[in-house]
């Protein structure tokens, strides 16, 4: 299931949600985003203050489900949910979750890491940071290009 | 023609979304984005640099070379920072 949404999320309320009655799974991967206050700005000491997520309604969900369909032929998942907040953010706040369950750990987390690693790089989200020398797009890291490339089939 | 327009490519444009009349030749992405320049400023400082720029045809990413009728849906936005 995915989920783009404004408002907060419960982990451990959305990990309940996603797993209740089904006996066969044997474990949970999770990952959880969070909004640091460091720019990613490498050398930098810029704190960020605030930031504003903005996304492609329609083909969020689109990419999404698409990479999640992609997940679940490539790993035997029971169970998998990805929530990806958007608007007005602040440091420590959550941004996203992908989750995944399965009879197995080893599915469950190749297919979280899958997940995160492919949304970062074709999911149509963009951050804008508000630091302490204005406003500035978030711009793309070659090691996030490089993480979802080992995937590629 | 519908054409959205996201993140810093919207701020120099300064439209979100707009509905447009193609002209009878311009019938590829790249030939979208050349009739685009010449509409102003804004435009121009926006496909300025066109390499980095993805696009979107009916939400689905497509290369420049893509071909582009009067119903599309078309998108242009940077590099994607989700996650």
């Amino acid at each position: 299931m995915i989920r783009i949404q404004e408002e907060d999320f419960d982990v451990g309320t959305e990990i309940a949600l996603m797993t209740a009655d089904k006996a066969m799974i044997g474990g949970i991967a999770a990952f959880i985003g969070l909004v640091r206050d460091m720019a990613p700005v490498e050398g930098t000491d810029k704190r960020i203050n605030a930031m504003n997520l903005e996304h492609y309604p329609g083909m969020t969900e689109k990419k999404l489900c698409e990479i999640e369909a992609e997940a679940n032929r490539r790993w035997p998942l029971d169970a998998s949910l990805v929530i990806h907040r958007y608007g007005s953010l602040k440091p420590g706040d959550q941004i996203v979750l992908v989750t995944c369950a399965s009879a197995h750990r080893q599915a469950a987390f190749e297919a979280c890491q899958f997940l995160i690693d492919w949304l970062k790089t074709e999911a149509p989200f963009w951050k804008l940071e508000d630091t302490d020398d204005g406003t500035m797009w978030v711009e793309t890291r070659d090691t996030d290009k490089a993480a979802a490339a080992r995937w590629k089939k | 023609m519908k054409i959205l327009y996201f993140a810093w490519i919207r701020q120099r444009i300064g439209l979100a979304v707009e509905e447009l009349e193609r002209p009878p030749d311009v019938t590829t992405v790249n030939e979208l984005i050349n009739w685009l320049i010449g509409q102003g400023e804004g435009y121009t400082q926006a496909f300025e640099k066109r390499d980095v720029i993805r696009v979107a045809v009916n939400q689905d990413y497509v290369s420049f070379d893509h071909p582009i009728a009067d119903d599309d849906e078309i998108a242009f936005f940077p590099p994607v920072t989700g996650g």
